[in-house]
């Protein structure tokens, strides 16, 4: 059974359409990430889903019932915003209990509702506390408090961590998995971050002008990409592109050796191979491209070197001890199975 | 190893003396205009006390200090019930009128900000085209208005044309700017419907705003002269100002009256600045510990 489905969501402003039918089906209890780099819409679409957006055409459906004319409040949903929305002139348990007004719980069991949230976000000793008395990390627990307490079908977070700095950030992704873990609900998470999105997603959304781009488990994105965009995206450093024909031989590198693959074209054509750098060694598998180390940049584990080959910059990654030394010059090679190829003109995977 | 003084010597406090004269001379520019600034607010206000305390041939004396002080003129106003009733009046005005205006104000001013509808700014400068309009060319149309209705010489004919204000409106407006809409939105995640937004999440976050408008209306309508003195006829329903200029006789101004019924007048306007201003100074440091 599907918890939330978006069926051809479009969103219009004017005459400007910056969502082109956005479908999408999410299992209950799903930890779903947009992600995306700004302007894409994935927050246009939780916005949506939370129903502070109207929808221009197309359906979302939470628990099998189309919620396109609901408000916000009849919709089951609970939200966490960028910037926390804790209200500064009530105390912590006053903007957790908030998210109860609406409920028909007693007295005795809102409290008792409020005392349990608060014990796992480990905030009972700060009920009493006004929003400036708390830190950035603190904050974003009573947002996520004053949402948790409704126990709502789905959470929205939209971006919540992007004013954290960055170690209060990777403390807070782990709250929020193991929070996911604990209480179980379904949650649509937005972000920038493509970190964020490979560390706590059990499916990343990948969109980009109002489309998506791909969907599929962090895995399945990282390693099997559907085109150009989600490959470059997806992964730090990003991907190596470098420009070839396919023709009947293989790959043919327009400043490289010709590589053997299975995949083979009668006539010419133009196309992008795709290499991480984590997939580039030093000495075995096929030639593809060799140039000058340029800059290293150690990281301790393994070193990133930057070589300037005929078709560009390449980045790779070297042995954390041993790393070729700037100037020296080297040939990369790869195995042909982690090679990406892609349509030169619509970035598409070829398989 | 060497021990280095650095106890300043004669002949380096010498050095820095001149640069230290200049600023002590900046500084004694600065405390003399704040000291003639300072007189020259408490002047009028020493003036009213010290005449309020004068028997009436000593009025035209300029001297601060009365020769006989005599507390006559306050037990006289205090006694002659015309001045009860006048001060009842302008409490009445004043506090219908400002509470009037929080409510009003903040309504439209909330609304103007916080929703997109067709027509939201021509309204918006409709309003405000309002303030440059002279308050002496509305009294006519005012006077003209109160007279159909039958408002003339009635609390509700004083207070109408105050009741709402565009200034206020368009204060208000500004201040609601500076609530995140994120509150906003996830109020009404939260369920509540627009009106209790407005009342309990976006009012406490604009509690300076409202403590400076209060104020600046309360005292306004305290001390407002022009349209309480044309729109009321008996004795009964004058407010303060009105009723103490007609203190005195056609021969003679008794000033003496006049001053010590101000002198009186201005406590609740005191009142008012001081409960009031305490939440302007919370606002405005409550709005520098946010992070």
């Amino acid at each position: 059974m599907a918890n939330l489905a978006l069926r051809n969501l479009t969103k219009s402003y004017g005459t400007t359409k910056v969502l082109h039918g956005i479908s999408l089906d999410v299992a209950d209890g799903e930890f779903v990430v947009f992600v995306g780099p700004s302007g894409c819409g994935k927050s246009t679409t939780l916005r949506m889903i939370a129903g502070l957006e109207e929808v221009t055409s197309g359906e979302v459906v939470i628990d099998e019932k189309v919620v396109n004319n609901l408000e916000p409040k009849d919709r089951d949903i609970a939200m966490v915003f960028q910037n926390y929305a804790i209200y500064p002139h009530m105390s912590v348990k006053k903007n957790i209990a908030f998210g109860l007004r609406s409920s028909k719980l007693s007295r005795l069991e809102k409290d008792a509702r409020i005392q349990e949230v608060a014990g796992i976000l480990d905030m009972t000793k700060l009920l009493n506390r006004k929003p400036s008395q708390l830190s950035g990390g603190q904050r974003q627990r009573v947002a996520i408090g004053r949402a948790m307490v409704r126990d709502p079908a789905v959470f929205l977070f939209d971006e919540p961590l992007s004013n954290l700095d960055a170690q209060l950030r990777t403390q807070m992704r782990l709250e929020i998995k193991k929070l996911h873990q604990h209480v179980g609900n379904t949650i649509i998470f937005v972000t920038h971050d493509q970190v964020e999105a490979m560390t706590m997603a059990d499916r990343i959304v990948i969109m980009k002008d109002g489309r998506i781009q791909q969907v599929g488990t962090p895995a399945e994105v990282y390693h099997q990409p559907a085109n150009a965009f989600v490959a470059q995206f997806i992964g730090a450093p990003s991907m190596n592109m470098l420009p070839a024909t396919l023709n009947g031989a293989g790959l043919e590198l327009v400043a490289g050796w010709t590589i053997e693959t299975p995949l083979r074209s009668d006539t010419a054509r133009a196309v992008t191979v795709g290499v991480r750098p984590d997939d580039l060694r030093l000495d075995t598998g096929q030639r593809l491209v060799s140039g000058k180390v340029a800059v290293r940049e150690p990281l301790g584990p393994e070193t990133l070197i930057y070589v300037e080959t005929d078709g560009g910059e390449v980045i790779a990654k070297a042995d954390g001890r041993t790393p070729p030394e700037v100037g020296q010059e080297i040939t990369l090679f790869a195995d042909p199975a982690d090679l990406h190829v892609f349509d030169a003109e619509t970035g598409a995977v070829l398989q | 190893m060497a021990v280095t003084d650095i106890r300043p010597t004669a002949a380096s406090v010498l050095e820095t003396k001149a640069p230290a004269r200049a600023r002590n001379m900046g500084q004694f520019i600065r405390w003399l205009l704040l000291f003639i600034g300072g007189i020259l607010m408490v002047m009028p206000i020493a003036y009213m006390i010290s005449t309020s305390l004068k028997w009436p041939h000593e009025v035209y004396n300029v001297n601060l200090i009365p020769e006989e002080p005599t507390l006559e003129n306050y037990t006289y106003v205090l006694e002659d019930g015309r001045f009860y009733l006048w001060f009842v009046n302008s409490i009445i005005i004043a506090t219908i009128t400002t509470l009037s205006n929080l409510l009003f104000d903040s309504l439209v001013g909330y609304t103007l900000c916080k929703f997109r509808f067709p027509g939201r700014q021509i309204i918006f400068i409709a309003i405000l085209s309002t303030l440059m309009i002279p308050t002496e060319m509305l009294v006519i149309p005012w006077y003209l208005m109160s007279q159909s209705f039958g408002w003339l010489d009635s609390y509700w004919g004083i207070m109408f044309p105050g009741l709402m204000t565009a200034f206020g409106t368009f204060l208000m407006k500004q201040f609601f700017e500076s609530v995140p809409d994120d509150f906003i939105e996830a109020a009404r995640i939260d369920g509540l419907n627009e009106l209790q937004i407005w009342w309990t999440v976006a009012m406490p976050l604009v509690k300076p705003a409202l403590a400076a408008l209060a104020i600046f209306v309360f005292l306004g309508n305290w001390t407002a002269f022009l349209w309480p003195l044309i729109v009321t006829n008996s004795v009964e329903m004058y407010t303060i100002p009105v009723g103490l200029s007609g203190f005195g006789d056609e021969a003679d101004v008794a000033w003496e009256l006049i001053m010590t019924g101000a002198a009186i007048s201005t406590i609740p306007t005191l009142v008012v600045f001081l409960i009031f201003q305490r939440f302007i100074i919370r606002g405005v440091v409550m709005a520098g510990l946010k992070g």
